[in-house]
């Protein structure tokens, strides 16, 4: 389709739809509404539900329930509000259903602001509820990048009964940038069959259960070494990043989202001045792009976030202990300007071991 | 040989976790042979909470998601929105799933006019963890955690579910029966079909709240059960019929299309 130009928040719920999504859940909660909003003027036209639940926490269970009869079913949400449906996502990887579920991150803790933010890294990529699991995540950085990576998210959850997610800011999705979407919509009647979902047995096969309840600790043990067997499967298939020159860099800057693109200007702006730059770009945050990160030899690397520093953890693991990482983050819903990051790169350009505040 | 008894299809053939005395076998079989004789096993789903009723998806005879604690509503809504309206999709739940944890998804499931059945267990105390108080404990009920006797004072007063949803506007049909002696449990039975019937018909939310049993946790016998439950129970949850608009249903048009519901 020829390019238009589109709020990153409804670029998200017409990818969805375009996708195949059919059912959307929701709660209003800024700054995401838009999704909702958008959703509830086109899903009705598309032949789906959307739905406004009471709760977030019965929004993520309405979706339970939709992805448990086969529906391709998705809900979104900002910070406050995915920690309500946490809950839920754990029963949801515990049973296997396979949905998307969206945050547009806004400053915390508590009810926090409503700028963007990058602070729930840790909660999407390590903690999204009790016990053994993983979601997909990935972390668009341009409103086509969301259109991109929708269907995809949705096909591989499908694939490998395994939620997705999407960690995005209030900046990307209140952005509006040109958008081509894809010129065959996915026919929803059309997707591949889901043979284990609860539809009625229609008197021919024995009953579908979805249930996450195993009392026996072995039969328990094996289903989540069975779920982690698949995990790696997905760690095979899915590792996406961007590698901005990065050939001949002696200062990497490793960020995802919306401080991957004012990241991406300070290289630009630091080769300028003869300082060797790249940026590394993980899309995908679990499964983390650790291999080709420890790939690059820089003299330094300088993770960049608009948290106190939480993805800085994984790129310490990746580049493990080989050369120093750095941090250089705002938080609070306050974005690092490219000058800020630039007088961070000048300074480690002289002395790679950053000795002096990381922040 | 002439059969003159069998058991329902509309359960499995697992044999069950419940106590002696325990009414929940009752409601099983009255569920499954209310869907049995309706002819809808095989387009059922059911949603099993969170309580003593939790392998309810090992018993029951059709498709089953088991929730988390309180949010069968949602997870119902879920599925009957995905299914549409030829699905026949049911909740079971106790009294601290649906009249506690489960207050909201229980409310706005019922005032949107989600047509789904909900069948509720009342009896009165948390039976799966072990007997604390439940928000239908009676006041003067010793549990676990009202050793001294539930008091008003302090632990405030129970929930009369029937009552308060028989309020809103999406509910079709609320109906509070009886597990306590034999015509109870066939006025019980009729609650349910009518409880489904309602929902086939796409007239909006239904509820049957079954007063029941739990002599483990109540320290007495099962007949001593029975007995507080008809003289106590009845006391503060009247039996009865508390909403009924299952002629016109709750909405005021019905299409022709299945996904409206």
């Amino acid at each position: 389709m020829e390019p238009i130009l589109m709020k990153g928040n409804e670029v998200l719920a017409q990818a969805a739809i375009f996708a195949g999504c059919r059912q959307y859940f929701g709660y209003p909660i800024t700054p995401q509404t838009e999704i909702a909003a958008y959703m509830s003027r086109q899903m009705p036209k598309a032949g789906g539900v959307y739905l406004q639940a009471e709760s977030e926490v019965a929004a993520i269970n309405m979706v339970l329930g939709a992805g448990a009869a086969g529906g391709r079913a998705m809900t979104s949400t900002s910070s406050p509000g995915l920690s309500l449906m946490t809950e839920g996502i754990s029963y949801i990887a515990g049973m296997d259903i396979p949905c998307l579920i969206v945050n547009v991150q806004r400053g915390g803790p508590g009810l926090g602001g409503i700028q963007p933010s990058q602070a729930d890294y840790w909660q999407a990529t390590r903690a999204l509820g009790h016990g053994d699991f993983h979601v997909m995540v990935f972390a668009p950085s341009s409103v086509q990048e969301i259109a991109d990576l929708v269907p995809r998210a949705f096909d591989l959850a499908d694939q490998y009964r395994v939620p997705a997610m999407f960690l995005m800011d209030g900046s990307l999705g209140q952005m509006m940038e040109p958008v081509a979407f894809p010129d065959k919509p996915a026919d929803p009647g059309a997707l591949p069959e889901k043979p284990w979902a609860a539809v009625g047995n229609g008197g021919k096969r024995p009953n579908n259960i979805l249930n996450s309840l195993m009392l026996k600790a072995p039969v328990l043990e094996a289903s989540v070494l069975e779920r982690f067997d698949r995990y790696e499967a997905i760690k095979q298939e899915l590792c996406e990043y961007e590698a901005y020159r990065t050939g001949d860099a002696q200062i990497v800057l490793v960020a995802y989202g919306t401080t991957a693109r004012i990241a991406k200007s300070v290289v630009d702006e630091a080769r300028k001045e003869g300082i060797k730059a790249g940026l590394f770009r993980p899309v995908t945050l679990w499964p983390y792009p650790y291999e080709p990160l420890s790939r690059l030899s820089a003299r330094c690397f300088l993770a960049v976030e608009m948290s106190m520093g939480q993805m800085v953890e994984d790129v310490r693991l990746a580049v493990n202990g080989r050369a120093p990482v750095h941090f250089y983050g705002r938080t609070g819903g306050m974005i690092p300007r490219p000058n800020e990051v630039l007088e961070r790169v000048r300074a480690l350009a002289k002395d790679p071991s950053g000795k002096g505040a990381d922040r | 040989m002439n059969t003159i008894f069998k058991k329902t299809a509309g359960l499995t053939d697992v044999q069950t976790h419940y106590c002696p005395g325990c009414t929940h076998g009752i409601v099983h079989r009255l569920v499954g042979e209310v869907l049995e004789e309706l002819g809808v096993l095989d387009r059922t789903v059911g949603i099993a909470s969170v309580g003593c009723s939790v392998m309810a998806y090992e018993y029951f005879n059709c498709d089953m998601v088991q929730a988390p604690h309180g949010r069968a509503p949602a997870v119902a809504t879920g599925v009957k929105r995905t299914l549409g309206r030829d699905s026949v999709v049911f909740t079971y739940q106790g009294d601290g799933d649906l009249a506690a944890i489960g207050t909201a998804e229980t409310v706005h499931a019922a005032t949107r006019g989600e047509n789904i059945t909900v069948i509720f267990i009342n009896n009165a105390i948390y039976g799966m963890t072990g007997g604390q108080m439940a928000p239908t404990t009676l006041p003067g009920q010793v549990t676990q955690t009202t050793p001294n006797a539930r008091n008003v004072l302090t632990d405030g007063f129970p929930i009369r579910v029937m009552e308060m949803l028989a309020t809103l506007d999406g509910v079709a049909y609320a109906e509070r029966v009886s597990s306590g002696d034999i015509p109870d449990i066939q006025k019980a039975k009729r609650a349910i079909k009518k409880a489904f019937t309602c929902q086939m018909e796409g007239k909006g939310f239904s509820i049957v709240e079954v007063l029941s049993t739990c002599p483990t946790n109540w320290g007495i016998s099962p007949s001593e059960s029975m007995e507080w439950l008809q003289t106590h129970m009845t006391r503060q949850y009247p039996l009865g019929v508390f909403k009924d608009v299952t002629e016109t249903g709750v909405f005021p048009v019905l299409t022709d299309n299945p996904m409206d519901l």
